[in-house]
């Protein structure tokens, strides 16, 4: 392959030299730098919510509650949720990998609604910044979850202001998703059909279908809350005639399809980085393609198992149950296929791909540990302990961080135009999963012991395993913060990347790094199928004996 | 090697795959006002326009949705206390704001038809009839409102809902016996006075939320249009740029059917017999 | 810290079934997670980049591949799915004969009402080898009654009663927590269920819920009214046995033997004559007229007149009541 660049007559400009001044970033519609505008915030609020759970976990070292007040502890876990999951999980990898690659992946030049995308930014910082708010003007105590009637009739007022932060950053997440389902409809450049787009496209379309038709109940809900709380209507409190039921029935109807908004597009990650780093062509495309689809589809049906000991219907709990475990089927199907993409490759261990196996590994372990979850008879104990907790997090953390982590750094060459340290970034990325493994595996066992989660206070028998917590999540924390400093001095006094330094396939590494402002200078013409790659092809990347300077 | 090309010469023209087939055509094409610069021709731009609202819509939909199973989830466990509250709305208002609401459905489709045909008088003249006829909803709306703030049945501190005291008809005696505020003899039962009272007012919790959701998408609406009008006469979003206005006169009617749902629920149904 | 256990104690009848599901599972995901791993390491040093290595005809999909991965984890899924439910329906239904005890939540206490009157906060008292039905409730926010050893767990909801039931199957002391976060001091709803054996455990009822016998003996016995009792009390004081009785003139539903049966309505449906129908009909006379009377009952509603524990005793009394019509139909 061929360098473009060298036919151009002039040095084109790239989408980050097109302005300097804040008004230049504040006020642009292309959709890359909306991308960089979200990866600062969200990395800014992932470091808010960690700090959060830092906290937690040095409460839990020992049983007694001797760091912080009871109060605080449970304001804490109500900002590392709050923040985790709406300001961290759901923006993360749509806003700023999906934002980025979108268009280019299907040679466009801009999302179908530029100025809609900068929009849903903004609307995701004014939502943002009430959240936090809401923790500095009182505090909100009840947890990401809400439930009724503690949030209506007891805990404080500050639950109106978190709610109508969250109910607006809602709309940022259903703009986001509008913008991506019509991009992909009608912004494919000649010759990119459905069946020869990136699986990270089919998986963000996934994404979009649930953030636009799930979003707004849980909107919907949220403003009911607000409502109830303000004028004492009672919709959820049964003391007023209402049912607190109906608001978790209400709740989860959003809450667990969105589980698979923070998952999905994890998946669309690991299967662009699997073929690259494999040299292959994903397996099975099709059946990939389409578990994303029968994942949004299924994931709106299985909202009550969230509900097997809430007081319904034990026959809705079976219901409820068996689709569950239908559910796991599409994930698992991925799975096998990403493992089987990996035979008669031509593997190298980039870091990337040492991100891929671990993702592979805990989302693995998270997706089984969600069996037990589906199982009736075993719910009832492990609900609602650290069980459900280790259970997410390998899921959220070990799943869709990891793969969060392992895109950014695969596309981080392209969008900065830089190349980060190799072995830092490796060690990082060993760490961060040995510090994973070292949190969240005792979390378990001292669910299965019996350990409720969001315990201030714990009982002495559960101690060790909380120590072995405690100090792995001083490993993750730890791992957390080296490629915020590597990839920083990466912008600076790191190595030109070139255009496409893992020799990957897809329309984002045939245009520059970075890009020009409109992605391409011509429109270009897809007239292969994706991950056209060659396992022959022997030569190994730049990026692992970097020599710094442009690829030819 | 590579799975495309940066090719210059003229692509294929893939079915169903609007793209810039004709080069020449392309620049023709942005030197249209209309035309956005990250869309390659109107017909593109139509479609990402329309697919969007409709999305847009979708979620609307289940917005309006959750509200109304919860709703309905209410009216199901409490039928006799919202069917007495219910009477308290009237219908022949309500009936009169339908059509009022239906009138504007009516004018915003012509003024669609009229941007296309890049009539600038007539589309003022429709888009300002839609926003008189919105506006008159809205106020008969807000005369709705302040009756019900004068008998107190707006939830909250004030509200006290006496139904017994307003002369009822022989429909409502017997649902007020059925839910058991009055006794048989027609006299007061102190006991199930608060039951009787959360209920109904959780109905016009209900009535408020969802009428008040429904006039902010009034308000929103009326604002957009207002800005069309203004659009228009400069004469924009008029004949190859009447996009804006049909996509305005979609939500319009969104709104419109909203409230074909929501005035039979709240005004007609009788949920006890 | 000598304290460390790895898995809890198993101390009720469906714990070890319960646990049992748990084994197999883990055996299921270890024997995935390994065949994954080992798969993943096995290509990654087999088919790494520098390695010289047949590649050809890899084959980029399979039709016959794919249905497998479909149909083997749906086989798997729902095998697992029909025996976990018939453990589940075994450990929500509960047995005919039951010792019925009451449980109150509230912010942050357990509130405990024995059916001889004894009452408890935060701790539980049971015998063994006898099933045991909690009837809960909570007077303010959403709590879950949790015993890890029993395996149990349910949510407590006001305004409703939910029941949970165990037979415990070993003596001792075992946790109980709130499960279900609750507000400021939710980590310190905690408690203890002591299992005794049945003797001791009747020893202890007949000291009025004391662990040891209080001072003046006679005197506290009178502080251990029945249930029922109370309940008898609280149904005079209310003006139920105004109409509530077989002497009274008014014409009103008999509640002898009444519980557990099913119960004709007005409107021809049938419902079961449960906890939460008992409740809902004092609170509520209108939300369930029975076959034959008229709409709307001359009965007062009760709700905002008693408190959950009075309700309790009402319902306590009313489940009393063993039938006598079946004496009558002697006569």
């Amino acid at each position: 392959m061929t360098t473009l660049d060298l036919q151009l007559p002039h040095p084109r400009r790239d989408y980050l030299a097109a302005g300097n001044t804040i008004k230049s970033w504040l006020l642009t519609v292309d959709h890359k730098r909306i991308a960089i505008l979200y990866l600062i915030s969200v990395t800014i609020f992932f470091f808010i919510g960690g700090a959060a759970a830092g906290v937690l976990r040095w409460e839990l070292l020992t049983p007694a509650g001797d760091f912080t007040t009871s109060e605080t502890y449970n304001r804490t876990f109500t900002i590392h949720g709050v923040v985790m999951v709406f300001f961290f999980l759901i923006p993360a990898i749509p806003g700023i990998l999906g934002n980025f690659l979108i268009p280019i992946m299907i040679g466009a030049k801009d999302m179908a609604f530029p100025k809609i995308n900068l929009a849903s930014w903004y609307i995701y910082m004014v939502g943002g910044i009430l959240s936090l708010a809401s923790m500095l003007i009182g505090g909100v105590d009840t947890g990401w979850t809400f439930y009724t009637p503690y949030s209506t009739s007891y805990s404080s007022s500050a639950v109106v202001l978190m709610g109508t932060g969250i109910l607006i950053t809602g709309f940022s997440s259903i703009f986001t998703g509008l913008n991506f389902i019509v991009t992909i409809h009608t912004m494919r450049c000649p010759g990119m059909t459905w069946f020869r787009l990136p699986l990270f496209i089919w998986s963000h379309y996934a994404t979009a279908l649930i953030m636009i038709l799930g979003t707004p109940v849980l909107a919907i809900t949220i403003a009911m809350v607000a409502v109830d709380r303000v004028f004492g209507i009672g919709f959820f409190d049964p003391d007023k005639g209402g049912d607190p039921l109906l608001f978790q029935h209400l709740f989860w109807f959003y809450s667990h399809p969105a589980v698979y908004i923070m998952i999905l597009p994890a998946m669309g990650v690991i299967s662009e980085l699997v073929a690259c780093f494999s040299r292959k062509p994903v397996f099975g495309y099709a059946a990939v393609a389409v578990s994303s689809l029968a994942i949004a589809v299924l994931g709106f049906l299985v909202w009550g198992h969230h509900m097997f000991v809430s007081g319904q219907s034990p026959y809705a709990g079976l219901v409820f149950s068996i689709l569950s475990f239908l559910v796991a089927v599409p994930s698992a199907i991925k799975v096998f296929n990403w493992t089987f993409t990996l035979y008669k490759g031509r593997i190298s261990y980039a870091t990337p791909m040492l991100y891929v196996f671990g993702f592979l590994g805990l989302f693995t372990i998270g997706g089984l540990t969600g069996l037990f979850l589906a199982a009736l008879a075993v719910d009832i104990h492990v609900t609602d302990t650290y069980f459900i907790v280790a259970h997410f997090h390998y899921i959220m953390v070990g799943g869709s961080v990891m793969a969060y982590m392992g895109g950014l750094h695969f596309w981080w060459p392209k969008i900065t135009g830089r190349m980060y340290n190799e072995r830092w970034a490796m060690l990082s990325a060993i760490l961060m999963f040995i510090g994973f493994n070292l949190t969240f595996f005792p979390q378990f066992v001292v669910g299965y012991l019996g350990m409720p989660r969001r315990y201030h206070e714990y009982a002495q028998e559960f101690q060790v395993l909380n120590v072995l917590s405690t100090a792995g999540a001083t490993v993750l924390g730890a791992a957390y913060i080296f490629p915020l400093t590597y990839l920083l001095y990466s912008l600076f006094k790191g190595p030109r990347a070139g255009n496409n330094p893992w020799r990957a396939t897809g329309l984002e590494w045939q245009t520059t790094s970075p890009p020009p402002t409109f992605n391409f200078d011509k429109t270009p013409v897809v007239t292969e199928p994706p991950y056209a790659y060659d396992v022959e092809d022997d030569e190994e990347f730049d990026v692992i004996h970097p020599q710094g300077g442009q690829t030819v | 090697m590579s799975s495309s090309s940066l090719s210059s010469t003229s692509a294929p023209k893939v079915p169903g795959d609007p793209g810039s087939a004709d080069p020449g055509q392309a620049v023709h094409a942005h030197a249209n006002p209309a035309l956005a610069h990250h869309f390659d021709d109107l017909q593109q731009q139509h479609e990402a326009h329309t697919l969007g609202m409709w999305a847009f819509l979708a979620t609307e939909i289940m917005f309006f949705g959750g509200l109304l199973v919860a709703f309905v989830v209410s009216t199901t466990m409490y039928p006799v206390a919202f069917d007495i509250a219910a009477r308290q709305l009237d219908w022949q208002v309500g009936t009169m704001n339908t059509t009022v609401l239906l009138c504007s459905s009516l004018s915003m489709a012509l003024a669609v038809h009229f941007a296309r045909v890049a009539n600038r008088k007539m589309t003022m003249l429709m888009l300002l009839l839609t926003v008189f006829l919105g506006t008159a909803f809205l106020g008969v709306k807000a005369y709705e409102y302040s009756t019900k703030w004068n008998h107190h049945l707006v939830p909250g501190a004030s509200y006290n809902f006496e139904p017994w005291q307003h002369h009822p008809d022989e429909a409502e005696t017997r649902l007020m016996t059925r839910a058991g505020v009055l006794t048989a003899n027609g006299e007061l039962n102190a006991s199930a006075l608060p039951a009787f009272q959360t209920r109904t007012q959780l109905f016009y919790g209900y009535y408020f939320t969802l009428t008040g959701l429904h006039a902010v998408h009034m308000i929103i609406g009326a604002g957009v249009i207002l800005w069309l009008v203004f659009r228009v006469s400069k004469g924009q979003c008029l004949g190859d740029g009447s996009n804006f206005v049909e996509m305005t006169g979609l939500y319009w009617h969104f709104v419109d059917i909203v409230w074909i749902y929501l005035f039979p629920l709240l005004y007609l149904m009788d949920r006890s017999s | 810290m000598t304290n460390f256990p790895l898995f809890p104690e198993s101390a009720s009848t469906v714990a070890g079934q319960i646990d049992a599901v748990y084994f197999a599972l883990i055996a299921l995901s270890v024997f995935f997670s390994v065949l994954i791993a080992t798969i993943l390491i096995v290509f990654a040093v087999k088919y790494h980049h520098g390695k010289q290595v047949k590649r050809e005809r890899a084959g980029h999909s399979s039709a016959k591949l794919e249905v497998f991965l479909i149909g083997m984890p749906t086989i798997i899924g729902l095998s697992i799915f029909f025996w976990s439910a018939s453990v589940y329906f075994h450990a929500v239904r509960p047995p005919a004969d039951t010792l019925d005890i009451y449980v109150v939540g509230k912010q942050w206490m357990w509130k405990i009402k024995h059916p001889g009157g004894q009452s408890e906060i935060n701790s539980l008292h049971v015998p063994l080898g006898q099933p045991v039905k909690l009837i809960m409730t909570s007077q303010d926010v959403i709590h879950s009654f949790y015993v890890p050893a029993f395996r149990v767990k349910q949510d407590v909801l006001p305004g409703r009663f939910t029941t949970l039931w165990f037979e415990a199957t070993k003596t001792g002391e075992f946790h109980l927590f709130c499960a279900e976060y609750c507000g400021l001091d939710h980590s310190r709803m905690t408690g203890w269920v002591t299992v005794m054996p049945p003797a001791e455990y009747e020893a202890w009822l007949a000291r009025g819920g004391q662990d040891v016998a209080p001072a003046g003996g006679a005197a506290k016995a009178s502080a251990s009214t029945p249930l029922s009792q109370t309940g008898s009390g609280a149904f005079a004081q209310l003006g139920c046995n105004a109409c509530h009785v077989p002497t009274s003139a008014l014409r009103a539903p008999r509640l002898e033997g009444l519980f557990g049966k099913d119960v004709k309505l007005r409107d021809g449906s049938v419902v079961k004559a449960d906890e939460n129908y008992l409740r809902e009909s004092i609170l509520d006379p209108n939300a369930k007229i029975v076959a034959g009377y008229p709409t709307p009952t001359l009965m007062p509603t009760y709700q905002g007149q008693i408190n959950a524990e009075q309700l309790i005793e009402l319902v306590a009394y009313i489940k009393s009541l063993k039938g006598e019509e079946e004496d009558d139909a002697g006569h």
